[in-house]
């Protein structure tokens, strides 16, 4: 058995912030656990330019950004393993984990930090029917085939679902030179941003079907073509309204899962709605030690977000390794009226920052509408919204000092107002 | 000339190859697909069924009952997953015990062993997710649950292995008799042999109907499958059947030997052999009536759904023996539910049939046994650890669902009869078979397959020569 402070699951975006953060804040004594062959996780796939606005004030590419981090870890001298996979983790923080070299190898840490990420739902969450020949790819594997790989996984494309790898593959694939006939997302508006549905299927004319979804699958060996559906407001196919579209390969962008079987391993609670860990402002699971960030905790739409947080997950488990976690009541955070969720779900204000920044997703459309929070019955912040979108995340800031003024505080409701 | 030429490389094929292979025979099995268990034997309820829903006297008991008795240790000298986790048939009304009445005293006919009527209460406290409704169910103890795939598979590994010939890719397009030999003409030439055994499936009725005036009509009746993820595998134990119609057995509901949770099958009679497409009717018609058994199926944890067919003959009872007018052809046909369970009886029962025909000897070098790939996932700590200091490639994860590594991929393809495609990957080590459903793996397994087999990236498919996952280098079509 080895022994390490920190040990943080996970290579990709959140796991490299996550373990500068730890360096940076004094403890030294990290490893940070790869399963694939390099650092940087799912960026290196995504060669295409919007990384790091936030961060560095300019347009990366997925690898530029990914770089940015590693070249720091590098510097550091940041201990990591590549094609290593944790096969297990429980509550005493023991993590066992597999490589050609070490073989099994089992750590005590003190603190852990996930950063797993997520996975791509997959045709059968969809239950779509047909058949199930060649040429169904989630959006992702099929940029790793083209971006990595140097392969096309087909000629002419259906994409369904409107998330944003979805729509960043419509154009990737159109440059590579296949013919992308259209994106069909079955809700009324799309999953992804503003920015890539104008960037990437506007300026390339592939026309976006709102309210439409893929209700058979052609071809016994490769795909030959899908049935393309309007569905009515219960996201029902309209009968009548079936087209047949000939094509060799159905993309598939219709959500992320967030990977948490390992943290169901360490008896971690898990959120039904963003099916990642429940945490307080810390980022703490509800094993004290285990921290959590990035697209393993809930699904962000940038990865500077992600970055901040791993950061602030990182610099808690410092703070844990170190025991200067207070006790006190943590106040709930209640997500209502088209607000999804909210990460972190409590605050206990004695080890709250200055500021936390509570992140969110909406559950539908909202145009000209209020972000309100209130203080138990108190509305303390009232923000014009001209849209609320669920394909971009939201945040509010919470101030330490709101705690201070109001030390009976129960209840802080984060919600949706018309007016 | 071959002594024995078999039609199909499902699991009744494959049973059949592997008791003959014990003779000094010179055998073949011919399939269309590129591999085995690609047809009906890929896409069944996996169910070791215990023998009460055959009628007194039919073949289907007969066959039912023994290969149940032959399936443990048979599954022990094949080294695969079988698992003895008993079965529940549900009545959701008083007015339906006198049915289940019925299915148990067919059953004590049939000579299965252990049968019981439960109460409610009994049910509940051995089921507790099954649903309130339920007023009483016939518990089979001897019921169980086994890999399809494997129990496939590895029959026909055992066959090649003592020096069965697999002719994959080959389609028969014609069958003749002559006097004392068949020619079976193909697409990939005129094959010539003394006992013609025709396994094959959904077109058994084409091959019987070449040689005999006895004609077969078989109806293709698909069944349409959910498969839920691991994480809800244990939603139930036993095999959860509702009463039987006249379409089968009905939906069931049932744990994986490899612990997802399995619901299905609908059952439709069908015009098409090659319609293995699932419909939006069927997996709603499924799920609707899995909810009848159990309380909440889990419905966000579906990873992925299938069909099959099955090869229902027109009489409704399996057809197993010689034909009454063609000496030396044997058919084993119309092989529905219960076939995977039967299909060791039936190739003991052909295979001695035949055998004696030949007056075959049995080789003194024949191997009984073969050794599956490591199931890497289910090993202790200790056991991955020696593992990979054996053979460091057990340290590198191919897929993470299911846990599957290098070393296990690279003996799926070089073992006999091996893996050349991603479906038989999948078929022989459960890389994709999880919940991501290939998303992850899949890239790197069309690397492994195409460095091992020597092919380009772009020949790899996924089941057969036509369904290639990658068409072009990027740029290509500009």
């Amino acid at each position: 058995m080895i022994n390490r402070d920190i040990v943080i699951i996970g290579g990709g975006p959140a796991g490299l912030a996550a373990a500068i953060s730890c360096y940076e804040n004094g403890n030294k004594d990290i490893i940070i656990l790869e399963r694939d062959n390099s650092l940087g996780g799912i960026l290196n796939q995504c060669i295409h330019n919007g990384f790091g606005l936030h961060t560095f004030k300019e347009e990366l590419t997925g690898p530029e950004y990914a770089a940015r981090y590693i070249s720091q870890v590098h510097a550091l001298g940041i201990d990591y393993r590549l094609n290593t996979m944790v096969i297990d983790i429980n509550k005493d923080k023991v993590i066992s984990s597999i490589n050609e070299t070490d073989g099994l190898m089992q750590i005590q840490a003190k603190a852990v930090i996930l950063t797993m990420g997520c996975r791509e739902r997959s045709r059968g969450a969809l239950n779509i029917p047909g058949y199930r020949p060649a040429g169904i790819f989630s959006a992702g594997t099929a940029q790793r085939y083209v971006n990595i790989e140097g392969y096309m996984p087909g000629r002419q494309i259906v994409i369904l679902g409107s998330g944003d790898i979805g729509l960043i593959m419509a154009r990737r694939l159109t440059l590579e030179g296949a013919l992308v006939k259209m994106v069909c997302e079955i809700m009324p508006y799309s999953g992804g941003l503003k920015r890539n549905i104008v960037q990437c299927l506007d300026d390339y004319n592939i026309p976006l079907r709102l309210n439409h979804t893929v209700t058979k699958i052609y071809g016994k060996e490769r795909v030959t073509g899908v049935m393309v559906s309007e569905v009515d407001e219960n996201r029902q196919p309209i009968l009548g309204t079936e087209e047949y579209v000939e094509c060799d390969t159905l993309l598939l962008s219709v959500g992320l899962i967030p990977e948490n079987e390992l943290s169901r391993k360490a008896l971690v609670k898990i959120n039904a709605k963003t099916q990642g860990p429940e945490v307080d402002e810390c980022l703490s699971t509800s094993i004290p030690g285990i921290f959590a960030a990035g697209n393993v905790l809930h699904v962000h739409d940038l990865v500077d977000y992600v970055s901040m947080e791993a950061a602030l997950a990182g610099k808690n488990a410092v703070k844990y390794v170190n025991g200067l976690f207070k006790p006190g009541f943590s106040i709930i955070i209640e997500a209502k009226n088209g607000v999804r969720y909210t990460v972190p779900g409590t605050i206990n204000p004695n080890n709250a920052e200055d500021i936390t920044v509570v992140r969110f997703r909406t559950g539908d459309v909202y145009r000209d509408a209020y972000l309100s929070v209130y203080l138990d019955d108190e509305r303390v912040t009232h923000l014009k919204k001209r849209i609320l979108t669920p394909g971009e995340m939201e945040q509010i800031i919470i101030p330490k000092k709101w705690f201070a003024e109001r030390p009976n505080l129960q209840k802080i409701t984060i919600m949706v107002e018309k007016e | 000339m071959y002594d024995i030429v078999i039609i199909g490389a499902g699991v009744v094929g494959s049973s059949i190859a592997r008791v003959l292979s014990k003779y000094d025979l010179k055998i073949a099995v011919m399939d269309k697909e590129a591999d085995i268990c690609e047809q009906t034997s890929k896409a069944n309820s996996g169910i070791v069924h215990s023998g009460y829903d055959a009628h007194v006297g039919s073949m289907k008991a007969k066959m039912n009952l023994r290969g149940s008795k032959m399936m443990e240790s048979l599954c022990k000298d094949l080294d695969i997953p079988y698992r003895r986790n008993g079965s529940l048939v549900l009545a959701f009304s008083k007015t339906d015990l006198p049915k289940l009445e019925a299915l148990k005293d067919q059953g004590d006919a049939n000579g299965v062993e252990g049968l019981q009527i439960l109460s409610t209460e009994e049910v509940l406290l051995m089921e507790p997710n099954l649903s309130n409704e339920v007023t009483n169910a016939l518990y089979a103890p001897t019921g169980g649950i086994v890999d399809p795939f494997k129990l496939t598979i590895a029959q026909a590994e055992v066959a090649c292995q003592n020096g069965v010939e697999f002719k994959l890719k080959t389609k028969v397009i014609d069958v003749e008799k002559h006097d004392d030999y068949f020619i079976i003409f193909t697409d990939k030439g005129e094959f010539k042999t003394r006992i013609l055994v025709n396994a094959a499936g959904v077109y058994a009725d084409d091959v019987n109907n070449q040689l005999s005036a006895y004609k077969l009509k078989i109806t293709p009746r698909k069944g349409e499958y959910c498969l839920f993820d691991k994480q809800v595998g244990n939603i139930v134990d036993k095999t959860i059947f509702q009463l039987p119609t006249a379409l089968g057995k009905g939906v069931l509901v049932t744990p994986t030997p490899d612990g997802n949770l399995l619901v299905g099958p609908t059952a439709n009679d069908i015009i098409d052999k090659d319609d293995i497409s699932t419909t939006a009717e069927g997996l709603k018609s499924v799920i609707d009536r899995a909810r009848k058994s159990v309380k909440q199926i889990p419905m966000g944890f579906v990873i992925t759904a299938f069909a099959g067919l099955r090869a229902t003959e027109q009489n409704g009872d399996f057809v197993i023996g010689e034909a009454i007018d063609v000496p030396n052809f044997f058919n084993a046909a119309g092989i529905e539910s219960p076939g995977l369970t039967s299909a060791p009886a039936i190739g003991e029962y052909l295979g001695a049939m035949i055998a004696n025909r030949l007056n075959a000897i049995e080789k003194s070098d024949y191997i009984k046994t073969r050794t599956d790939t490591v199931r890497f996932e289910s090993l202790s700590l200790a056991d991955k650890a020696n593992l990979i200091k054996e053979n460091p490639e057990y340290g590198k994860i191919i897929c993470r669902c299911e846990l599957v590594t290098l070393a296990q991929i690279k003996d799926a393809i070089h073992r006999p009869l091996g893996a050349k495609t991603i479906d038989g990957i999948k078929r022989r080590t459960r890389a994709g078979a999880g919940r991501c459903q290939g998303g992850f793996c899949s890239p790197r397994v069309i690397e492994i397959l195409a460095k091992e087999l020597h092919l380009d990236p772009r020949e790899v498919a996924k089941s057969d020569s036509n369904s290639v996952m990658l068409i072009e280098f990027d740029k290509d079509s500009l």
